[in-house]
């Protein structure tokens, strides 16, 4: 009852640290489908480029973003950014990789060889058959990654609040550290909210964004999710 | 018209490189059906793609009307060619339309008058435009999918048609509808189709040439009759089967067999008058027409020798007729079935023609044997 008290009283401050919140993982994520998408087709075409870059990319999901956070501050303070904005970007940016190349480079590397094949066979360049064809048919699987990689990164922003990158980590460290169970529940509730409403909309999204042409047959298609967390 | 010259491609495998196609050299003329015919594993799909430069060959040149592909781009070069394979390949992200406007786009078509080809093109193969060039592929039966594949690979009138097992995946009924579809577009458009089968039958219906391969080597290049009626080694006979003169009786039509016209007569002439011309033409069997010449029976020498009346009152009916324009098979399968040992044929109007005969259609099969002086 006093939680919902408190949380009636603090509305312009959830709201602003909400807004935090979306903007780190918003402009990170942003960055790593920009990054992550180009190489996840890139290594379609090397299977031994492909293993490397997906332990490489499985490797960063293992470092606990604690650590993470620690390890930039010496790195990153060489151009005054040590702590703060910046430093958390790049981690959710790191994090994010994982999901994404992986769910692109699955994506790609199961379209269907005839459709390949097709597309060469009619005189379609490298570029006009991921355009046309290969990515168009990828985008669910992708956008399934986007936001198995939002999700995740909600959560790990919330830790951010450490480094001082604010977001609605603020709420859980200072109830934390003030024994203050309202401010605590306030900040668990309204992350795991944002993660259910960034997850919802973006499904929304992926609907939307997926071919009307292959959207009956979507919940046949294997849709690869990954499984692991970082800690 | 497409000529392949000493075309050889090898590939190179752990073990080895492995001879896929071995100085392979033919000319296929404008317009005609060339099928490349043989077991799996026999370089039959590795030449086509050769063709298209989807395979480079090792050594050796095609040319397509003179010109040497490898002068082209391939890109260039494959937006020349249609392209139909098995899987069909229909992008399951575009529309029939989309679809069947891929390589106009890519050629830069103008955007109405790609529209207007994707409506003529389904239009020529019997789907209605109105239903069909918004739905997606996945909308579509199998038949049907291949027919639309099929105006894909012709939407920018490419004068060349490579065509890979494009109707194997199909039923075996839908299958000989869609071949006679195009079989009838065809004859119509007059493309030079490069076709890999592994179905004889399919090969003797579709085919103005055949191309055997073993082994990567191109075993014999001839007309159907020819591969069936003299095929060049035990190999070929053995894939053509044991049964490879039946085959040829699908490659003739009835209206190619048919005995020197015979006399008719009608109705009301008297028996006298029928024994006369039956005398006269050495005829066994005088077929009876009504007015218009339509066949209504007909007068066996032997029953009527002794017999006095009209035509009309001592005809036999015919238990089946046979139209000129089916193939000798119908035409045999039907005297089996009737148990008869000739038939008469009508053409298109029901007008009697006239007749086949068992005796007649073993004599032309034969010739062939007798021209080159020996059985197989």
């Amino acid at each position: 009852m006093e939680t919902l008290e408190f949380i009636l009283h603090n509305l312009p401050a959830i709201g602003q640290r909400t807004l935090e919140h979306i903007s780190i993982v918003g402009v990170a994520v942003g960055a790593a489908i920009v990054t992550g998408v180009p190489i996840g087709i890139a290594i379609t075409q090397s299977k031994r480029a492909a293993d490397v870059v997906l332990y490489i990319a499985s490797m960063i999901m293992t470092i606990p973003s604690i650590a993470l956070f620690g390890v930039m501050i010496p790195v990153l303070s060489l151009i005054g950014h040590g702590i703060g904005y910046l430093p958390a970007v790049i981690a959710v940016l790191l994090y994010s990789q994982l999901p994404i190349i992986r769910n692109t480079y699955t994506a790609i590397s199961n379209v269907d060889p005839a459709l390949r094949e097709a597309a060469r066979g009619m005189g379609m360049s490298t570029l006009e058959r991921l355009r046309q064809v290969e990515i168009p048919l990828a985008v669910p699987v992708i956008m399934a990654g986007v936001r198995v990689a939002v999700v995740i990164n909600i959560g790990i922003t919330a830790i951010a609040t450490y480094i001082g990158a604010g977001g609605l980590g603020a709420f859980i460290s200072r109830g934390i550290s003030q024994t203050d169970s309202r401010q605590l529940i306030t900040g668990a509730l309204t992350v795991s909210l944002l993660a259910i409403v960034a997850d919802y909309t973006l499904l929304w999204l992926q609907h939307r964004l997926t071919p009307a042409g292959i959207r009956v047959a979507r919940h046949r298609t294997r849709r690869p999710r990954t499984q692991s967390l970082p800690a | 018209m497409i000529r392949l010259d000493n075309l050889t491609k090898a590939f190179a495998t752990p073990a080895g490189p492995v001879v896929a196609a071995d100085r392979v050299s033919m000319d296929v003329a404008d317009g005609e059906i060339c099928v490349l015919l043989g077991p799996s594993g026999c370089g039959k799909t590795t030449t086509l793609k050769m063709i298209n430069r989807l395979i480079e060959p090792t050594s050796g040149k095609i040319y397509i009307d003179g010109k040497d592909t490898d002068d082209y781009d391939p890109v260039e070069l494959r937006r020349t060619i249609g392209y139909v394979i098995q899987q069909i390949g229909l992008f399951p992200n575009m529309t029939v339309e989309q679809n069947i406007c891929v390589v106009p786009k890519l050629l830069g078509w103008d955007h109405e008058k790609a529209k207007r080809r994707a409506r003529e093109l389904l239009e020529t193969i019997n789907l209605d435009p109105a239903l069909f060039l918004a739905r997606y592929p996945k909308e579509l039966s199998g038949g049907q999918q291949q027919r639309v594949g099929v105006a894909r690979a012709l939407a920018a009138d490419p004068p060349v048609l490579l065509m890979d097992e494009p109707f194997g995946a199909i039923d075996p009924i839908n299958r000989e509808v869609i071949q006679d579809e195009f079989l009838k577009m065809h004859r119509r458009l007059k493309k030079t189709v490069m076709f890999v089968s592994h179905d004889i039958d399919e090969a003797v219906k579709m085919a103005d040439k055949v191309a055997i391969f073993r082994a990567g080597k191109l075993e014999q290049f001839a007309s159907p009759d020819q591969i069936l009626a003299h095929p060049a080694n035990t190999f070929i006979a053995d894939f053509v089967g044991s049964d490879r003169t039946l085959k040829r009786l699908r490659l003739v039509r009835v209206g190619d067999a048919l005995e020197p016209r015979a006399p008719t007569v009608v109705a009301s002439d008297p028996l006298e008058r029928v024994r006369e011309l039956m005398h006269e033409h050495g005829q066994k069997i005088m077929v009876v027409v009504d007015a218009l010449g339509r066949p209504q029976g007909y007068l066996d020498r032997d029953v009527v020798a002794n017999l006095s009346g009209s035509a009309a009152e001592h005809r036999a009916s015919l238990p089946a007729t046979v139209r000129v324009e089916d193939d000798l098979r119908t035409a045999v399968s039907r005297m089996f079935m009737h148990d008869v040992r000739w038939m008469a044929c009508i053409d298109r109007d029901g007008v009697f023609t006239g007749f086949v005969s068992q005796r007649g259609i073993t004599r032309l099969l034969g010739e062939t044997y007798r021209a080159s002086g020996g059985a197989h």
